[in-house]
Protein backbone atom coordinates (compact mmCIF):
# COMPACT_ATOMS: atom_id res chain seq x y z
CA UNK A 1 0.00 0.00 0.00
CA UNK A 2 2.71 2.46 0.95
CA UNK A 3 5.30 1.08 -1.45
CA UNK A 4 5.25 3.92 -3.98
CA UNK A 5 5.56 6.72 -1.44
CA UNK A 6 8.81 5.56 0.11
CA UNK A 7 10.67 4.20 -2.88
CA UNK A 8 12.11 7.36 -4.46
CA UNK A 9 15.37 7.52 -2.50
CA UNK A 10 17.62 4.74 -1.36
CA UNK A 11 18.02 6.70 1.85
CA UNK A 12 14.33 6.64 2.70
CA UNK A 13 12.93 3.99 5.02
CA UNK A 14 9.38 2.72 4.64
CA UNK A 15 7.16 2.56 7.74
CA UNK A 16 7.62 -1.20 7.68
CA UNK A 17 11.39 -0.76 7.96
CA UNK A 18 12.31 -1.58 4.38
CA UNK A 19 14.49 0.11 1.81
CA UNK A 20 12.55 -0.30 -1.40
CA UNK A 21 15.30 0.88 -3.74
CA UNK A 22 17.51 -1.92 -2.46
CA UNK A 23 14.70 -4.41 -2.97
CA UNK A 24 14.16 -3.12 -6.49
CA UNK A 25 17.86 -3.66 -7.14
CA UNK A 26 17.46 -7.28 -6.05
CA UNK A 27 14.55 -7.48 -8.46
CA UNK A 28 16.95 -6.57 -11.27
CA UNK A 29 19.01 -9.62 -10.37
CA UNK A 30 15.94 -11.83 -10.74
CA UNK A 31 15.38 -10.46 -14.24
CA UNK A 32 18.84 -11.34 -15.51
CA UNK A 33 19.54 -14.67 -17.20
CA UNK A 34 20.37 -17.54 -14.90
CA UNK A 35 23.68 -18.25 -13.26
CA UNK A 36 24.43 -21.24 -11.05
CA UNK A 37 27.25 -22.37 -8.84
CA UNK A 38 28.07 -25.54 -6.94
CA UNK A 39 31.05 -26.76 -4.99
CA UNK A 40 32.69 -29.87 -3.70
CA UNK A 41 35.52 -30.09 -1.19
CA UNK A 42 38.11 -29.39 -3.88
CA UNK A 43 36.36 -27.79 -6.84
CA UNK A 44 33.82 -25.09 -7.60
CA UNK A 45 31.86 -24.94 -10.85
CA UNK A 46 30.04 -21.89 -12.22
CA UNK A 47 27.58 -22.00 -15.06
CA UNK A 48 25.37 -19.52 -16.83
CA UNK A 49 22.85 -19.29 -19.61
CA UNK A 50 23.91 -17.26 -22.63
CA UNK A 51 21.13 -14.92 -23.55
CA UNK A 52 21.50 -12.64 -26.54
CA UNK A 53 19.39 -9.53 -27.12
CA UNK A 54 18.52 -10.56 -30.65
CA UNK A 55 19.50 -13.19 -33.16
CA UNK A 56 21.96 -10.76 -34.68
CA UNK A 57 23.87 -9.90 -31.53
CA UNK A 58 26.39 -11.74 -29.42
CA UNK A 59 25.59 -12.82 -25.90
CA UNK A 60 26.91 -10.90 -22.92
CA UNK A 61 29.85 -12.18 -20.95
CA UNK A 62 28.60 -13.27 -17.53
CA UNK A 63 31.53 -15.22 -16.14
CA UNK A 64 34.76 -13.40 -15.34
CA UNK A 65 38.12 -14.62 -14.18
CA UNK A 66 39.20 -12.54 -11.22
CA UNK A 67 42.44 -14.33 -10.40
CA UNK A 68 43.88 -17.79 -10.82
CA UNK A 69 41.96 -18.95 -7.78
CA UNK A 70 38.79 -16.85 -8.01
CA UNK A 71 36.08 -16.42 -10.61
CA UNK A 72 32.66 -14.81 -10.63
CA UNK A 73 29.35 -15.35 -12.41
CA UNK A 74 26.87 -12.48 -12.51
CA UNK A 75 23.16 -11.97 -13.03
CA UNK A 76 21.45 -8.64 -13.50
CA UNK A 77 22.91 -5.42 -14.87
CA UNK A 78 25.92 -6.75 -16.73
CA UNK A 79 27.58 -3.35 -16.80
CA UNK A 80 27.52 -3.16 -13.01
CA UNK A 81 28.91 -6.69 -12.94
CA UNK A 82 31.78 -5.74 -15.20
CA UNK A 83 32.70 -2.80 -13.02
CA UNK A 84 32.66 -4.94 -9.88
CA UNK A 85 34.78 -7.60 -11.62
CA UNK A 86 37.34 -4.94 -12.42
CA UNK A 87 37.33 -3.90 -8.78
CA UNK A 88 37.81 -7.49 -7.66
CA UNK A 89 40.66 -8.03 -10.12
CA UNK A 90 42.37 -4.92 -8.86
CA UNK A 91 42.04 -5.98 -5.23
CA UNK A 92 43.55 -9.38 -6.03
CA UNK A 93 46.46 -7.85 -7.91
CA UNK A 94 47.20 -5.36 -5.13
CA UNK A 95 46.99 -8.01 -2.42
CA UNK A 96 49.31 -10.33 -4.39
CA UNK A 97 51.73 -7.48 -4.89
CA UNK A 98 51.90 -6.64 -1.19
CA UNK A 99 51.71 -10.09 0.39
CA UNK A 100 52.98 -12.29 -2.47
CA UNK A 101 50.14 -14.69 -1.81
CA UNK A 102 46.62 -15.04 -3.20
CA UNK A 103 43.80 -13.02 -1.69
CA UNK A 104 41.58 -15.29 0.44
CA UNK A 105 38.08 -15.46 -1.06
CA UNK A 106 36.41 -14.72 2.25
CA UNK A 107 38.21 -11.38 2.46
CA UNK A 108 37.29 -10.43 -1.08
CA UNK A 109 33.59 -11.04 -0.62
CA UNK A 110 33.54 -8.94 2.54
CA UNK A 111 35.19 -6.07 0.68
CA UNK A 112 32.67 -6.49 -2.10
CA UNK A 113 29.78 -6.56 0.35
CA UNK A 114 31.00 -3.41 2.10
CA UNK A 115 31.31 -1.69 -1.26
CA UNK A 116 27.72 -2.64 -2.06
CA UNK A 117 26.52 -1.43 1.33
CA UNK A 118 27.94 2.05 0.74
CA UNK A 119 25.57 2.42 -2.19
CA UNK A 120 22.62 1.72 0.07
CA UNK A 121 23.44 4.58 2.40
CA UNK A 122 24.30 7.52 0.12
CA UNK A 123 21.61 9.71 -1.38
CA UNK A 124 23.66 10.41 -4.50
CA UNK A 125 24.28 6.74 -5.31
CA UNK A 126 22.21 3.77 -6.33
CA UNK A 127 22.69 0.13 -5.39
CA UNK A 128 24.54 -2.13 -7.85
CA UNK A 129 21.92 -4.01 -9.83
CA UNK A 130 23.84 -7.25 -10.01
CA UNK A 131 24.10 -10.45 -8.00
CA UNK A 132 27.48 -12.17 -7.94
CA UNK A 133 28.28 -15.82 -7.44
CA UNK A 134 31.90 -15.79 -6.32
CA UNK A 135 33.76 -19.08 -6.66
CA UNK A 136 37.16 -19.42 -5.11
CA UNK A 137 39.80 -21.55 -3.55
CA UNK A 138 41.91 -20.70 -0.57
CA UNK A 139 43.77 -22.40 2.24
CA UNK A 140 40.54 -23.40 3.92
CA UNK A 141 39.21 -25.12 0.82
CA UNK A 142 36.71 -24.47 -1.95
CA UNK A 143 34.08 -21.75 -1.44
CA UNK A 144 31.00 -20.43 -3.17
CA UNK A 145 29.53 -17.11 -2.06
CA UNK A 146 26.57 -15.09 -3.19
CA UNK A 147 26.85 -11.29 -2.97
CA UNK A 148 23.65 -9.35 -3.34
CA UNK A 149 22.96 -5.67 -4.04
CA UNK A 150 21.88 -5.15 -0.44
CA UNK A 151 25.43 -5.68 0.78
CA UNK A 152 24.69 -9.10 2.26
CA UNK A 153 26.71 -12.12 1.38
CA UNK A 154 26.15 -15.79 2.07
CA UNK A 155 28.16 -18.92 1.60
CA UNK A 156 26.54 -21.79 -0.26
CA UNK A 157 27.08 -25.41 -1.16
CA UNK A 158 25.14 -24.69 -4.35
CA UNK A 159 23.00 -21.80 -5.55
CA UNK A 160 21.24 -20.34 -8.55
CA UNK A 161 20.28 -16.76 -9.37
CA UNK A 162 18.49 -14.99 -12.18
CA UNK A 163 15.38 -15.81 -14.15
CA UNK A 164 13.92 -19.32 -13.80
CA UNK A 165 16.57 -20.05 -11.18
CA UNK A 166 13.95 -21.70 -8.96
CA UNK A 167 13.94 -24.74 -11.24
CA UNK A 168 17.70 -25.04 -10.90
CA UNK A 169 17.50 -24.50 -7.14
CA UNK A 170 15.00 -27.33 -6.85
CA UNK A 171 17.36 -29.63 -8.70
CA UNK A 172 20.31 -28.52 -6.60
CA UNK A 173 18.38 -28.94 -3.35
CA UNK A 174 17.64 -32.50 -4.32
CA UNK A 175 21.22 -33.33 -5.15
CA UNK A 176 23.40 -31.08 -2.99
CA UNK A 177 24.32 -33.69 -0.41
CA UNK A 178 26.29 -35.58 -3.04
CA UNK A 179 28.30 -32.54 -4.10
CA UNK A 180 30.79 -32.44 -1.22
CA UNK A 181 32.58 -35.57 -2.30
CA UNK A 182 31.73 -35.50 -5.98
CA UNK A 183 34.48 -35.72 -8.57
CA UNK A 184 35.26 -32.73 -10.75
CA UNK A 185 33.55 -34.20 -13.79
CA UNK A 186 30.44 -35.15 -11.83
CA UNK A 187 30.26 -31.63 -10.51
CA UNK A 188 30.40 -30.19 -14.03
CA UNK A 189 27.73 -32.67 -15.10
CA UNK A 190 25.51 -31.53 -12.22
CA UNK A 191 26.08 -27.91 -13.23
CA UNK A 192 24.97 -28.68 -16.79
CA UNK A 193 21.89 -30.48 -15.48
CA UNK A 194 21.04 -27.50 -13.32
CA UNK A 195 21.44 -25.17 -16.30
CA UNK A 196 19.18 -27.47 -18.28
CA UNK A 197 16.50 -27.05 -15.62
CA UNK A 198 16.46 -23.29 -16.16
CA UNK A 199 16.09 -23.72 -19.90
CA UNK A 200 12.70 -25.36 -19.31
CA UNK A 201 12.31 -27.35 -22.47
CA UNK A 202 14.93 -25.79 -24.71
CA UNK A 203 17.63 -28.26 -25.76
CA UNK A 204 20.81 -28.00 -23.82
CA UNK A 205 23.67 -27.19 -26.19
CA UNK A 206 27.10 -25.76 -25.52
CA UNK A 207 26.04 -22.68 -27.51
CA UNK A 208 23.49 -21.64 -24.92
CA UNK A 209 25.61 -22.01 -21.83
CA UNK A 210 29.02 -21.17 -20.40
CA UNK A 211 30.75 -23.29 -17.75
CA UNK A 212 33.82 -22.45 -15.68
CA UNK A 213 35.80 -24.46 -13.15
CA UNK A 214 38.28 -23.73 -10.39
CA UNK A 215 39.84 -26.37 -8.19
CA UNK A 216 42.87 -27.72 -6.39
CA UNK A 217 45.64 -27.72 -8.97
CA UNK A 218 43.33 -26.20 -11.55
CA UNK A 219 43.35 -22.42 -12.02
CA UNK A 220 40.06 -20.74 -12.84
CA UNK A 221 39.21 -21.10 -16.48
CA UNK A 222 36.16 -21.18 -18.73
CA UNK A 223 35.64 -24.53 -20.43
CA UNK A 224 35.72 -24.35 -24.20
CA UNK A 225 32.58 -25.12 -26.19
CA UNK A 226 33.91 -28.41 -27.57
CA UNK A 227 34.53 -29.84 -24.12
CA UNK A 228 31.14 -28.70 -22.88
CA UNK A 229 29.34 -30.21 -25.86
CA UNK A 230 31.16 -33.50 -25.31
CA UNK A 231 30.00 -33.62 -21.69
CA UNK A 232 26.43 -32.83 -22.70
CA UNK A 233 26.49 -35.56 -25.33
CA UNK A 234 27.99 -38.02 -22.86
CA UNK A 235 25.26 -37.78 -20.28
CA UNK A 236 22.49 -37.50 -22.82
CA UNK A 237 23.62 -40.78 -24.37
CA UNK A 238 23.56 -42.36 -20.92
CA UNK A 239 20.06 -41.03 -20.35
CA UNK A 240 18.85 -42.49 -23.64
CA UNK A 241 20.42 -45.86 -22.86
CA UNK A 242 18.71 -45.97 -19.50
CA UNK A 243 15.40 -45.60 -21.33
CA UNK A 244 12.05 -44.85 -19.64
CA UNK A 245 13.35 -46.13 -16.32
CA UNK A 246 15.58 -43.07 -16.12
CA UNK A 247 15.33 -40.40 -13.40
CA UNK A 248 12.39 -38.05 -13.71
CA UNK A 249 14.46 -35.03 -14.61
CA UNK A 250 16.32 -36.65 -17.50
CA UNK A 251 13.03 -38.10 -18.73
CA UNK A 252 11.44 -34.69 -18.70
CA UNK A 253 14.47 -33.36 -20.51
CA UNK A 254 14.16 -36.03 -23.16
CA UNK A 255 10.46 -35.50 -23.77
CA UNK A 256 10.91 -31.78 -23.91
CA UNK A 257 13.84 -31.99 -26.26
CA UNK A 258 12.00 -34.45 -28.54
CA UNK A 259 9.35 -31.83 -29.35
CA UNK A 260 11.42 -28.85 -30.47
CA UNK A 261 13.71 -31.26 -32.36
CA UNK A 262 12.20 -30.77 -35.86
CA UNK A 263 12.12 -27.00 -35.35
CA UNK A 264 15.68 -27.04 -34.14
CA UNK A 265 16.76 -28.85 -37.28
CA UNK A 266 15.15 -26.22 -39.48
CA UNK A 267 16.35 -23.28 -37.46
CA UNK A 268 19.86 -24.62 -36.98
CA UNK A 269 21.35 -22.37 -39.61
CA UNK A 270 19.68 -19.24 -38.25
CA UNK A 271 20.32 -20.06 -34.58
CA UNK A 272 21.91 -17.48 -32.29
CA UNK A 273 25.64 -17.46 -32.90
CA UNK A 274 27.42 -16.15 -29.84
CA UNK A 275 30.59 -14.47 -30.92
CA UNK A 276 33.73 -14.93 -28.92
CA UNK A 277 34.14 -11.71 -27.00
CA UNK B 1 79.81 26.97 4.71
CA UNK B 2 79.78 23.96 2.33
CA UNK B 3 76.55 22.26 1.35
CA UNK B 4 75.73 19.26 3.54
CA UNK B 5 75.93 15.96 1.73
CA UNK B 6 73.84 12.90 2.48
CA UNK B 7 75.61 10.41 4.70
CA UNK B 8 73.33 7.61 3.63
CA UNK B 9 72.46 6.35 0.15
CA UNK B 10 69.23 4.54 -0.68
CA UNK B 11 71.09 2.59 -3.34
CA UNK B 12 73.55 -0.29 -3.35
CA UNK B 13 75.14 -2.12 -6.25
CA UNK B 14 74.83 -5.89 -6.11
CA UNK B 15 76.95 -6.38 -9.23
CA UNK B 16 76.71 -9.07 -11.87
CA UNK B 17 76.35 -9.16 -15.63
CA UNK B 18 73.57 -9.91 -18.09
CA UNK B 19 73.72 -10.85 -21.74
CA UNK B 20 71.17 -11.43 -24.47
CA UNK B 21 71.60 -12.50 -28.10
CA UNK B 22 68.84 -12.60 -30.73
CA UNK B 23 68.76 -14.89 -33.75
CA UNK B 24 66.41 -15.45 -36.66
CA UNK B 25 64.16 -17.81 -34.71
CA UNK B 26 65.64 -17.91 -31.20
CA UNK B 27 66.78 -15.72 -28.35
CA UNK B 28 69.31 -16.50 -25.62
CA UNK B 29 69.26 -14.57 -22.34
CA UNK B 30 71.78 -15.21 -19.58
CA UNK B 31 72.91 -13.66 -16.30
CA UNK B 32 75.50 -14.73 -13.77
CA UNK B 33 74.48 -15.94 -10.33
CA UNK B 34 76.57 -13.92 -7.90
CA UNK B 35 75.05 -11.23 -5.68
CA UNK B 36 77.59 -9.00 -3.93
CA UNK B 37 77.80 -5.94 -1.74
CA UNK B 38 81.05 -4.04 -1.54
CA UNK B 39 83.81 -6.65 -1.52
CA UNK B 40 81.58 -9.34 -0.03
CA UNK B 41 79.41 -12.02 -1.51
CA UNK B 42 75.79 -12.11 -0.34
CA UNK B 43 74.92 -15.29 -2.23
CA UNK B 44 76.41 -17.50 -4.94
CA UNK B 45 73.06 -18.65 -6.17
CA UNK B 46 70.79 -15.78 -7.23
CA UNK B 47 68.81 -15.59 -10.44
CA UNK B 48 68.74 -12.19 -12.09
CA UNK B 49 66.39 -13.44 -14.78
CA UNK B 50 62.63 -12.96 -14.53
CA UNK B 51 59.94 -14.22 -16.88
CA UNK B 52 57.58 -11.34 -17.56
CA UNK B 53 55.33 -12.95 -20.17
CA UNK B 54 55.04 -16.13 -22.16
CA UNK B 55 57.62 -15.05 -24.72
CA UNK B 56 59.45 -12.34 -22.86
CA UNK B 57 62.19 -12.52 -20.25
CA UNK B 58 64.13 -9.79 -18.47
CA UNK B 59 67.64 -9.97 -17.07
CA UNK B 60 68.65 -7.12 -14.74
CA UNK B 61 71.78 -6.20 -12.89
CA UNK B 62 72.29 -3.35 -10.43
CA UNK B 63 70.47 -2.92 -7.13
CA UNK B 64 68.50 -6.14 -6.71
CA UNK B 65 65.93 -4.65 -4.33
CA UNK B 66 64.97 -2.17 -7.04
CA UNK B 67 65.12 -4.97 -9.60
CA UNK B 68 62.66 -7.04 -7.53
CA UNK B 69 60.32 -4.08 -7.13
CA UNK B 70 60.47 -3.46 -10.88
CA UNK B 71 59.72 -7.13 -11.66
CA UNK B 72 56.66 -7.08 -9.36
CA UNK B 73 55.38 -3.86 -10.94
CA UNK B 74 55.66 -5.31 -14.43
CA UNK B 75 54.02 -8.58 -13.36
CA UNK B 76 51.04 -6.70 -11.90
CA UNK B 77 50.67 -4.55 -15.02
CA UNK B 78 50.88 -7.66 -17.17
CA UNK B 79 47.99 -9.24 -15.25
CA UNK B 80 45.86 -6.16 -15.91
CA UNK B 81 46.77 -6.33 -19.60
CA UNK B 82 45.73 -9.99 -19.73
CA UNK B 83 42.37 -9.23 -18.12
CA UNK B 84 41.71 -6.43 -20.58
CA UNK B 85 43.02 -7.99 -23.81
CA UNK B 86 42.52 -11.69 -23.12
CA UNK B 87 46.06 -12.50 -24.24
CA UNK B 88 49.70 -12.30 -23.18
CA UNK B 89 51.78 -9.22 -23.85
CA UNK B 90 54.15 -9.46 -26.80
CA UNK B 91 57.86 -8.80 -26.29
CA UNK B 92 57.82 -5.42 -28.08
CA UNK B 93 54.81 -4.35 -26.03
CA UNK B 94 56.53 -5.34 -22.80
CA UNK B 95 59.62 -3.46 -23.98
CA UNK B 96 57.62 -0.24 -24.24
CA UNK B 97 55.96 -0.87 -20.87
CA UNK B 98 59.35 -1.34 -19.23
CA UNK B 99 60.61 1.89 -20.71
CA UNK B 100 57.59 3.81 -19.44
CA UNK B 101 57.80 2.22 -16.00
CA UNK B 102 61.45 3.19 -15.67
CA UNK B 103 60.88 6.78 -16.80
CA UNK B 104 58.00 7.12 -14.36
CA UNK B 105 60.69 7.18 -11.67
CA UNK B 106 62.96 9.53 -13.57
CA UNK B 107 63.68 11.55 -10.41
CA UNK B 108 64.25 8.61 -8.06
CA UNK B 109 65.23 5.90 -10.50
CA UNK B 110 65.16 2.14 -10.30
CA UNK B 111 68.86 1.32 -10.05
CA UNK B 112 68.35 -1.45 -12.56
CA UNK B 113 70.25 -2.10 -15.78
CA UNK B 114 68.02 -4.26 -17.92
CA UNK B 115 68.15 -6.42 -20.94
CA UNK B 116 64.88 -7.74 -22.32
CA UNK B 117 64.79 -10.76 -24.61
CA UNK B 118 62.24 -12.92 -26.31
CA UNK B 119 60.39 -13.64 -29.52
CA UNK B 120 58.32 -11.05 -31.32
CA UNK B 121 54.92 -11.76 -32.88
CA UNK B 122 56.49 -13.40 -35.92
CA UNK B 123 58.69 -15.70 -33.88
CA UNK B 124 61.87 -13.76 -34.59
CA UNK B 125 64.31 -13.20 -31.76
CA UNK B 126 64.45 -9.71 -30.27
CA UNK B 127 66.61 -8.05 -27.65
CA UNK B 128 66.01 -4.67 -26.06
CA UNK B 129 68.63 -2.88 -24.00
CA UNK B 130 67.94 -0.17 -21.40
CA UNK B 131 69.55 2.37 -19.18
CA UNK B 132 68.31 3.05 -15.66
CA UNK B 133 65.72 5.64 -16.69
CA UNK B 134 64.10 3.87 -19.61
CA UNK B 135 66.01 4.88 -22.71
CA UNK B 136 65.83 1.77 -24.88
CA UNK B 137 66.67 0.36 -28.26
CA UNK B 138 65.97 -2.84 -30.15
CA UNK B 139 69.29 -4.52 -30.91
CA UNK B 140 70.65 -7.84 -32.06
CA UNK B 141 72.63 -8.45 -28.86
CA UNK B 142 73.48 -6.62 -25.66
CA UNK B 143 75.07 -6.83 -22.25
CA UNK B 144 74.53 -4.84 -19.05
CA UNK B 145 76.06 -4.82 -15.59
CA UNK B 146 79.50 -4.75 -14.02
CA UNK B 147 81.06 -7.00 -16.67
CA UNK B 148 79.49 -5.27 -19.66
CA UNK B 149 82.61 -3.19 -20.37
CA UNK B 150 84.48 -6.46 -20.87
CA UNK B 151 81.66 -8.35 -22.58
CA UNK B 152 80.27 -5.80 -25.01
CA UNK B 153 83.44 -5.23 -27.09
CA UNK B 154 83.80 -9.01 -27.47
CA UNK B 155 80.20 -9.35 -28.65
CA UNK B 156 80.74 -6.45 -31.04
CA UNK B 157 83.72 -8.26 -32.49
CA UNK B 158 81.81 -11.53 -32.92
CA UNK B 159 78.33 -10.33 -33.77
CA UNK B 160 78.63 -6.80 -35.06
CA UNK B 161 75.53 -5.95 -36.98
CA UNK B 162 75.14 -3.34 -39.70
CA UNK B 163 74.48 0.15 -38.43
CA UNK B 164 70.83 0.87 -37.63
CA UNK B 165 71.31 4.17 -39.48
CA UNK B 166 71.72 2.45 -42.84
CA UNK B 167 69.04 2.58 -45.49
CA UNK B 168 67.51 0.23 -46.47
CA UNK B 169 67.20 -1.18 -42.94
CA UNK B 170 69.24 -4.32 -42.46
CA UNK B 171 68.53 -7.20 -40.12
CA UNK B 172 70.12 -6.70 -36.72
CA UNK B 173 69.80 -10.30 -35.61
CA UNK B 174 72.78 -12.58 -35.88
CA UNK B 175 72.96 -15.28 -38.54
CA UNK B 176 74.43 -17.71 -35.98
CA UNK B 177 72.45 -20.82 -35.01
CA UNK B 178 71.19 -21.25 -31.47
CA UNK B 179 73.88 -23.72 -30.40
CA UNK B 180 76.60 -21.35 -31.55
CA UNK B 181 75.00 -18.44 -29.73
CA UNK B 182 74.76 -20.46 -26.51
CA UNK B 183 78.41 -21.38 -26.85
CA UNK B 184 79.26 -17.72 -27.32
CA UNK B 185 77.36 -16.82 -24.15
CA UNK B 186 79.25 -19.45 -22.16
CA UNK B 187 82.54 -18.12 -23.50
CA UNK B 188 81.58 -14.57 -22.66
CA UNK B 189 80.92 -15.36 -19.01
CA UNK B 190 84.08 -17.44 -18.81
CA UNK B 191 86.10 -14.42 -19.97
CA UNK B 192 84.31 -11.72 -17.98
CA UNK B 193 84.63 -13.70 -14.75
CA UNK B 194 88.41 -13.71 -15.19
CA UNK B 195 88.77 -9.97 -14.63
CA UNK B 196 85.49 -8.70 -13.12
CA UNK B 197 85.26 -9.63 -9.45
CA UNK B 198 81.50 -9.21 -9.43
CA UNK B 199 80.86 -11.64 -12.25
CA UNK B 200 81.22 -15.42 -12.03
CA UNK B 201 81.24 -18.07 -14.67
CA UNK B 202 78.10 -19.79 -13.40
CA UNK B 203 74.98 -18.44 -15.07
CA UNK B 204 71.23 -18.86 -15.43
CA UNK B 205 70.33 -19.10 -19.08
CA UNK B 206 66.98 -19.06 -20.90
CA UNK B 207 66.67 -19.95 -24.56
CA UNK B 208 63.58 -19.03 -26.52
CA UNK B 209 62.99 -20.92 -29.70
CA UNK B 210 60.20 -20.39 -32.17
CA UNK B 211 59.11 -24.01 -31.83
CA UNK B 212 59.64 -24.59 -28.13
CA UNK B 213 61.32 -22.90 -25.29
CA UNK B 214 63.54 -24.08 -22.47
CA UNK B 215 62.77 -22.90 -18.95
CA UNK B 216 65.64 -21.09 -17.26
CA UNK B 217 68.17 -23.49 -15.81
CA UNK B 218 71.33 -23.08 -13.83
CA UNK B 219 74.13 -23.91 -16.19
CA UNK B 220 77.59 -24.42 -14.89
CA UNK B 221 79.97 -23.62 -17.69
Amino acid sequence: MFRNQYDTDVTTWSPAGRLFQVEYAMEAVKQGSAAIGLRSKTHVVLGCVNKANSELSSHQKKIFKVDDHIGVAIAGLTADGRVLSRYMRNECINYSFTYESPLPVGRLVVQLADKAQVCTQRSWKRPYGVGLLVAGLDESGAHLYYNCPSGNYFEYQAFAIGSRSQAAKTYLERRFESFRDASRDDLVKDALMAIRETLQGETLKSLVCTVAVVGVGEPFHILDQGTVQQMIDAFEIVAEQEGPAAEPDTEAGQEASAEPEPEQGAAAGEGVAPMDI
Amino acid sequence: MTKQQANWSPYDNNGGSCVAIAGADYCVIAADTRMSTGYNILTRDYSKICKLADKCVMASSGFQADVRALQKQLAARHLIYQHQHNKQMSCPAMAQLLSNTLYYKRFFPYYSFNVLGGLDNEGKGCVFTYDAVGSYEKVGYSSQGSGSTLIMPFLDNQLKSPSPLLLPAQDAVTPLVEAEAIDLVKTVFASASERDIYTVRRQTRTCYHKCSWYPPGIHGT
